[in-house]
C-alpha cells in the first residue's frame, strides 16, 4: 500500500463503477474488482495534525467495495466477527444504496457501528475467513467490511435519522455499571432497553474509557463517541461521573445500602506494565497510557489552550508492536518529536497492531527498529534520558501464542540515542475492585473470574470486557457488555 | 461538581477552602486525597490531601499551597464558585493503630496532610509528639490545630524567626535519643522526608512518609506517579500514598518531580505566579 490522494481514488471510483456491469458478474469476474483504498489525508500534512487521518470512502466506493461481496451462503465472515454481525446481509443493502437498512442490520448485534468501523482489527476477525481474500490469497484483499460499516454509521449520524431503541416500561430495578468503556457502554443501553433504572459510574470526567482516553482524535474523532454517548443520555441512563466504584463507594454498599440489585463491572485493564529494566524512572520516560491520557483526555495537543504539560522529546522512542504503540509513536510525532522509533523485538509480520495503522505510521515517516528490545534506559548524568542500549533479537520456536519467540542475541548490544522512551507494553489489570471486594475472585493475572453468563464469584455482580479478558479489543469488550446485560435482565425479571 | 463553600488565606500562598463533596466525605479516611480540575476541558487535574471532611455537612477541606498555574486559578476561585470535577477519596488510607508513641513532623504545606493522620493517631490512644517546620514564621500553618492534638509540640522555622531555629531533623533526632518513638509519619518536601528518613533509619523506628508526586488520573492507569520502593516499582496513587520512608528512593522521585520543569515554568511566566498571589 503506498499513499493515493484522495480525489484520484474518487476519480478511479466513479471511472470503474461506469464500467462495472454488477447484475451480470459471475463469483470469479466479482473478485477481479479492485478493492477499494480508503482515502486519507495526505501523510505529511496529517502529521502535523490531529484530524482524522482516514477521510471514510466516497458513496461510488461503497458501491464497489459492498459489491465485491459474494453474498456466500455459509458466510465465513461472520463467524469471524465477535458478535456475529449479519454481514453479508448490510453489505448487501449497502449495495442498494439503502443505508438505512445496511446500519439497521449492524445495529441488531453491534451498539457502535461508527466506532467498530473504525478500530476494530478487522483483518484478523471478519476479513480473515472472507471467501474473496481467501481465494485471492491475501487477507487485505478480502471485502473491506469495516469500511463499509463506518461508511453506513458516520451517513446515519450526519444526515441526522439516528433512532432510539424502544424501552420497555419500567421495572423499578435498579443497576450500577461501573466503568465507561465499550463494555459499559453496551451493557448500560441494553440493562436500560429492558425497563431498568440504569446508573454508570465513572471515575474520569469523561465518558468512553480507552476510547476518549487511549485511542487519538485522529483514528477516533471524540465527537462519534459524545455521539454515542448522548445517545445513551437520551435513554435515560443516569451518568455519575468522577466516581471511582471502589474508593468513592464499594461495591457491598451499592447493594446493601443504595438500593442497587445488579452491578456491572467493565472497569478496564489499567495499571500499565514497564519492562523493569535499569533507568526506567528516569525523567522522559512514559507509559503510553500517561503519554496518550495527557495527549487526548487532558487536549495536551493544543499547547495553547491546555493547561497540562506534555513532554516533547526531539527523539523518542516507543517500545512495543500493538495499536497503542502505533497510537503514542503516531501522536509523539503530532505533538513535536522529530523522529520517532517503534522498537519492536519481532517483526512487523509479528506485530499485534493493525496492519492499516502501521501503513500509516510508516506513511508518516515513523521508524521501525525490529528485532530489537531495549536492555535499559541510559541516563544523561543528569537523571534525564539520554538512549537506549538495546539487543539484537532472532526468531525462535512458536510459543504459546503461536508466534515465533524473539530471542536476545547475545553480544549485540548498541545504543540509540533518544531524549524521551514511551513504553507501550500493556496493561495489567487495575486492582482497585479486588483489593476493596474479598468476595471479587480473580486469576492470576488479577482478571476478574466470571462464570459462562459473565457473572463473578459476588452475588448479583457481573464483569465484562478489559478487566476479565486482559487487554482485548473494543468489540470483544462489546460483546461481553450484551451477554452481561442478558444475564442480568434474565435475573432481575425472574424475580 | 463541587461548590466552595468557604475560602480562607492561611498564610502568605496558603488557602483552604472547604468543598461540597458529600460522596468523599462520607468514606474519606486519614491519609487519602482527592484529584480535582476546575473544568473538563483544559484545565489540568492535581492531587490535594483532605484535610479534613465533616460527613454531616458533606464537606471536605483542602489546603494548598500556590505553586502554579493550576493552583493559582484555584486561589483564584471564590466562595459560591463550582469546581466541575473532584474524584476521591483516593488512595490507601493511613494505617491507624495504638502504636504507643508516634512522632508526627510536617514541613511546609505537608502541615495539612499530616493533621487528620495526628487526629486520628491521637484518636487511637497513641502519645502524640508532632514537630512542624517552616521556612519562617509567615508561613506556618494549622499551629492551633495541630497544638490542640499533640501531647507534645515543636516548631521549628529556618531564620528562628519562631520556634526553634532547627531544621525538623534536629528534634526528631532528640526524640529518637530520648523517647524511642514507636513510628514516625513525616510529611513535606521530598527533600525533608528523605533527611527524615535517614534520621530514624540508624535508630530502626518504622517511619511513613506520605509521597507527593506528579499524577494524572489518580486510579492506577497512567504510571506517571510511579516511584521505587524497595526496589521495586509501585504506584503511588494506588500502593500508597504512604509507603516506608525507610524503602523509597527519594533521590529518583524528585527528579521525577522535575520532569515537565521547564513547561511548566513557561507557563507560570506567562501568569505572573508572583504578582498574581501579591494581589489576593
Ligand atoms: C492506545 C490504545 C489503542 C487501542 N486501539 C484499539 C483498536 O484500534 N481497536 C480495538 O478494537 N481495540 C483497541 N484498543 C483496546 C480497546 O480500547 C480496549 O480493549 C477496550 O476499550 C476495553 O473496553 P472496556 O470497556 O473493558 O474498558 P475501558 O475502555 O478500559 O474502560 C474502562 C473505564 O472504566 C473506568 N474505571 C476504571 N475503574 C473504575 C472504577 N473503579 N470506578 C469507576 N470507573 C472506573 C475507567 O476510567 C475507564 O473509563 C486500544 C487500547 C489502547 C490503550
Ligand atoms: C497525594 C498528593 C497529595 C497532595 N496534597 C497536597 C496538599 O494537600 N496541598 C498542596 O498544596 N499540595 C499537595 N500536593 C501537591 C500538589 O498536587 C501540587 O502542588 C500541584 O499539583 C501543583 O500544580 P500547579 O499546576 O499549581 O503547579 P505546576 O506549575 O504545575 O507545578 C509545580 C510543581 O508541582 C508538582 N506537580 C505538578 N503537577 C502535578 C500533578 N499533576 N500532581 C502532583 N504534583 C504536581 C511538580 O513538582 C511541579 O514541579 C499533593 C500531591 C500529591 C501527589
Ligand atoms: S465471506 Fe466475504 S464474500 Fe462471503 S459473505 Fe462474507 S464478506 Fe461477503
Ligand atoms: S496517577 Fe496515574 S497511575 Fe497513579
Amino acid at each position: 500500500m503506498t499513499y493515493i490522494p484522495a480525489e484520484k481514488l474518487e476519480q478511479e471510483a466513479k471511472e470503474l463503477l461506469d464500467k462495472l456491469d454488477f447484475d451480470k458478474m459471475k463469483p470469479r469476474e466479482r473478485m477481479q474488482i479492485p478493492m477499494q483504498e480508503m482515502p486519507s489525508q495526505e501523510p505529511a500534512v496529517r502529521a502535523k495534525n490531529i484530524e482524522e487521518v482516514a477521510l471514510g470512502y466516497y458513496e461510488e466506493q461503497v458501491k464497489i467495495e459492498a459489491e465485491r461481496c459474494l453474498q456466500c451462503k455459509n458466510a465465513p465472515c461472520i463467524k469471524g466477527c465477535p458478535v456475529g454481525i449479519n454481514i453479508p446481509g448490510f453489505l448487501k443493502a449497502a449495495a442498494e444504496g439503502d443505508y438505512q437498512k445496511s446500519v439497521d442490520i449492524i445495529k441488531e448485534s453491534s451498539m457502535l457501528p461508527a466506532i467498530c468501523g473504525r478500530v476494530c482489527p478487522q483483518e484478523t476477525q471478519c476479513m480473515e475467513l472472507c471467501t474473496v481474500g481467501k481465494g485471492l490469497k491475501d487477507k487485505d484483499k478480502s471485502v473491506a467490511i469495516g469500511r463499509v460499516e463506518r461508511f453506513v454509521a458516520d451517513w446515519e449520524r450526519e444526515t441526522g435519522k439516528m433512532s432510539l431503541p424502544e424501552i420497555a416500561p419500567a421495572t423499578g430495578k435498579k443497576v450500577g455499571i461501573v466503568g465507561s468503556g465499550p463494555a459499559g457502554l453496551t451493557a448500560a443501553a441494553d440493562i436500560r432497553k429492558a425497563g431498568h433504572e440504569v446508573v454508570l459510574f465513572e471515575a474520569f470526567h469523561k465518558l468512553g474509557g480507552v476510547m476518549v482516553y487511549g485511542i487519538p482524535e485522529f483514528r477516533l474523532p471524540k465527537a462519534i463517541l459524545d455521539k454515542e454517548v448522548e445517545n445513551l443520555l437520551s435513554m435515560g441512563v443516569k451518568i455519575e461521573k468522577n466516581f471511582l466504584v471502589g474508593r468513592t463507594r464499594k461495591l457491598s454498599d451499592l447493594l446493601e445500602k443504595d438500593g442497587y440489585d445488579a452491578l456491572f463491572i467493565g472497569t478496564g485493564a489499567g495499571l500499565p506494565n514497564f519492562m523493569n529494566i535499569e533507568g526506567e524512572n528516569l525523567v522522559g520516560v512514559f507509559s503510553a497510557n500517561e503519554f496518550l491520557t495527557r495527549a487526548n483526555l487532558m487536549k495536551a495537543y493544543t499547547p495553547d489552550k491546555a493547561d497540562t504539560p506534555i513532554y516533547t522529546g526531539k527523539k523518542t522512542a516507543v517500545i512495543g508492536g500493538g495499536n497503542v504503540a502505533m497510537d503514542a509513536a503516531r501522536m509523539a510525532l503530532r505533538v513535536g518529536a522529530e523522529e520517532v522509533y517503534v522498537i519492536y523485538r519481532r517483526t512487523e509480520k509479528e506485530m499485534p497492531a493493525r496492519r492499516e495503522e502501521v501503513v500509516h505510521a510508516q506513511e508518516e515517516g515513523i521508524h521501525f527498529n525490529f528485532l530489537t528490545n531495549p536492555k535499559r534506559v541510559i541516563s544523561d548524568g543528569k537523571g534525564h534520558v539520554a538512549g537506549i542500549e538495546c539487543l539484537r533479537y532472532e526468531l525462535g520456536e512458536p510459543d504459546d501464542s503461536g508466534r515465533r519467540r524473539p530471542v536476545a542475541i547475545e553480544g549485540s548490544e548498541f545504543v540509540l540515542e533518544m531524549d524521551s522512551v514511551i513504553m507501550a507494553l500493556g496493561n495489567s489489570s487495575n486492582p482497585l475492585i479486588s483489593q476493596t471486594a474479598k468476595e471479587i475472585s480473580v486469576n492470576k493475572w488479577g482478571n476478574i473470574t466470571v462464570d459462562e453468563d459473565g457473572k463473578t464469584s459476588m452475588d448479583r455482580v457481573y464483569a465484562g470486557g478489559d478487566i476479565v479478558l486482559g487487554a482485548a479489543t473494543v468489540i470483544l469488550a462489546m460483546g461481553e457488555g450484551r451477554r452481561a446485560a442478558e444475564s442480568i435482565n434474565k435475573l432481575l425479571a425472574s424475580e | 461538581m463541587s461548590r466552595i463553600l468557604s475560602k480562607i488565606h492561611l498564610s502568605k500562598d496558603v488557602f483552604q477552602m472547604k468543598l461540597q463533596a458529600p460522596n468523599i466525605a462520607r468514606e474519606r479516611k486519614a491519609g487519602q486525597f482527592v484529584i480535582l480540575q476546575a473544568d473538563s476541558d483544559y484545565t489540568e487535574r492535581i492531587p490535594l490531601t483532605i484535610a479534613d471532611a465533616d460527613a454531616e455537612e458533606g464537606s471536605i477541606t483542602i489546603i494548598f499551597q500556590v505553586v502554579g498555574k493550576t493552583t493559582l486559578n484555584l486561589a483564584l476561585m471564590n466562595e459560591g464558585d463550582v469546581i466541575e470535577n473532584v474524584l476521591g477519596p483516593l488512595g490507601q488510607p493511613t494505617h491507624i493503630e495504638n502504636f504507643g508513641t508516634v512522632v508526627c513532623v510536617g514541613g511546609g504545606i505537608g502541615v495539612a496532610p499530616l493533621h487528620p493522620i495526628a487526629q486520628a493517631m491521637k484518636d487511637a490512644g497513641n502519645r502524640v509528639i508532632t514537630i512542624v517546620g517552616a521556612r519562617t514564621k509567615e508561613l506556618l500553618i494549622l499551629e492551633d490545630e495541630m497544638r490542640a492534638i499533640a501531647d507534645e509540640f515543636i516548631v521549628c522555622t529556618d531564620d528562628g524567626s519562631y520556634g526553634r531555629k532547627d531544621l525538623v531533623t534536629k528534634p526528631l533526632q532528640e526524640i529518637c535519643e530520648s523517647e524511642k518513638p514507636d513510628v514516625a509519619v513525616v510529611i513535606g518536601p521530598p527533600v525533608m522526608m528523605k533527611f527524615c528518613a535517614e534520621t530514624t533509619r540508624p535508630y530502626g523506628i518504622k517511619t511513613y512518609a506520605s509521597l507527593n508526586t506528579i499524577m494524572v488520573d489518580g486510579t492506577g492507569m497512567c504510571g506517571g506517579c510511579r516511584v521505587t520502593v524497595g526496589n521495586e516499582t509501585k504506584f503511588v496513587c494506588v500502593d500508597g500514598p504512604e509507603f516506608d520512608a525507610h524503602l523509597v528512593d527519594f533521590d529518583t522521585m524528585m527528579l521525577r518531580l522535575t520532569s515537565f520543569k521547564t513547561i511548566e515554568q513557561k507557563s507560570n511566566h506567562e501568569c505572573h505566579l508572583e504578582k498574581a498571589i501579591e494581589k489576593l
